[in-house]
C-alpha cells in the first residue's frame, strides 16, 4: 500500500495517539499523519496539506467535528477524501448528522483496532 | 468542585446539539425509564467495555473504598439536555498513571498533562458509553468536555440528587471509582 497521509482531529493527543496506532494495527503503514487539536487547527492543516484519510473527533471545543465537517465541504477543502468521525456520541441522530455533513464512516468510542480496519481500510481503498 | 460549571457547558452542549439535532424533548420522558437509566448493571458493563476495548484490562467491581493517596485524579463530564447531571471519575496517582500508561503505551511517573487528558478521556468515554446503553439518552443528552482536577483532600458535592450511581473497581492492583450524579430528569 502506497503512503496513507492522514489528518486526525481530536481535542485530547492521547486520543489521537491511540487512532494512530489503531490505524497503524489496522495495516495502514507506511502513514503520515498530522493532529489537530481543534476542527480550527484542522481546516488551517487542510489549506496546506494534501491528505487521503480525515478522522475527526464531534464534542471538541471552539469548532466541534461536525462544523469542521461542514467547513471542508463548503470551502472545498481535501475533495473526494474520506471522512470517518470517532466519537463518544452514537444514537442514530448522531450517526445521521454526521452522515448528512458528509461522513463517510462513523466509529463510536471505545473502539477496537478491527473496527478501524472494518471501517476505515475500504475507504481508503475506495479513495 | 465545579460540577455546575461542567454541566451548564453540557446543556449548552445539548442546546446546540453538540453540532447535532436533538430530537423534540417533548415527545420523550426519561421518567418512565428511570429503573433502565439507574440501573447499577449499566455502569459496570460500560466500564468493563471500555477499560477492556480501550486498555486491554479486565476490571471488578470491588467493595474496598479507593485507597486514600496524597494525590489524586478527578474528571467530570457533565451531561445536559433530558438528564442533568455529571460522571464523575476518581483515582489515587498510582492507578492514574498506570491508566495513562496502558492508554498510551507510554511510562508515566508524574501526573503530567498527557496523565491528565488520558483519565479525562475515560471519563468522557464512560459518560458516553453509559448513556448509549439507553436509547432515549443516547439521543437526547449531550456531553461537556471533560474538565480534570488534580490535588488532594477535596470531596465532591450534590445537593438532593435523582439518583446516584457509585461503584468502585479494581484492575490489577489498583483502584477507581466512577459516579454518575443524576440531579435532574425530564
Amino acid at each position: 500500500m502506497s503512503e496513507v497521509r492522514t489528518l486526525i482531529v481530536d481535542d485530547s493527543s492521547v486520543m489521537r495517539k491511540i487512532v494512530e496506532r489503531s490505524l497503524r494495527q489496522a495495516g495502514l503503514d507506511p502513514l503520515v499523519v498530522h493532529e489537530a487539536g481543534s476542527g480550527t487547527e484542522g481546516l488551517e492543516i487542510l489549506k496546506v496539506k494534501q491528505v487521503d484519510l480525515i478522522l475527526s473527533d464531534i464534542n471538541m471545543p471552539s469548532m466541534d467535528g461536525l462544523e469542521f465537517l461542514r467547513q471542508i465541504r463548503a470551502q472545498n477543502l481535501a475533495p473526494g477524501v474520506p471522512v470517518v468521525m470517532i466519537t463518544t456520541e452514537s444514537s442514530e441522530e448522531h450517526v445521521k448528522q454526521a452522515i448528512l455533513a458528509g461522513a463517510q464512516g462513523y466509529i463510536r468510542k471505545p473502539f477496537t483496532a478491527e473496527q478501524v480496519k472494518e471501517r476505515v481500510l475500504p475507504l481508503v481503498h475506495a479513495a | 468542585m465545579l460540577l455546575n460549571g461542567v454541566r451548564k457547558a453540557a446543556i449548552a452542549t445539548a442546546g446546540r446539539g453538540g453540532g447535532i439535532e436533538m430530537e423534540p424533548s417533548m415527545a420523550v420522558s426519561l421518567r418512565e425509564s428511570l429503573q433502565q437509566v439507574s440501573d447499577p448493571r449499566n455502569l459496570d458493563a460500560t466500564v468493563e467495555e471500555v477499560f477492556q476495548l480501550m486498555l486491554g484490562v479486565n476490571c471488578r467491581r470491588d467493595s474496598e473504598p479507593v485507597k486514600q493517596e496524597l494525590e489524586s485524579v478527578t474528571a467530570v463530564v457533565g451531561f445536559g439536555g433530558l438528564l442533568s447531571g455529571a460522571c464523575v471519575f476518581t483515582s489515587g496517582r498510582a492507578a492514574a498513571l498506570k491508566i495513562a500508561g496502558h492508554m498510551t503505551g507510554m511510562e508515566f511517573q508524574e501526573i503530567d498533562d498527557t496523565v491528565k487528558d488520558g483519565i479525562g478521556e475515560i471519563c468522557n468515554m464512560l459518560a458516553g458509553a453509559w448513556k448509549g446503553k439507553v436509547p432515549e439518552l443516547a439521543a437526547n443528552c449531550g456531553l461537556s468536555v471533560p474538565a480534570v482536577i488534580t490535588g488532594c483532600d477535596y470531596r465532591l458535592h450534590v445537593q438532593a440528587p435523582e439518583f446516584q450511581l457509585h461503584h468502585i473497581y479494581r484492575f490489577a492492583e489498583s483502584s477507581f471509582a466512577v459516579t454518575i450524579v443524576c440531579d435532574g430528569l425530564q
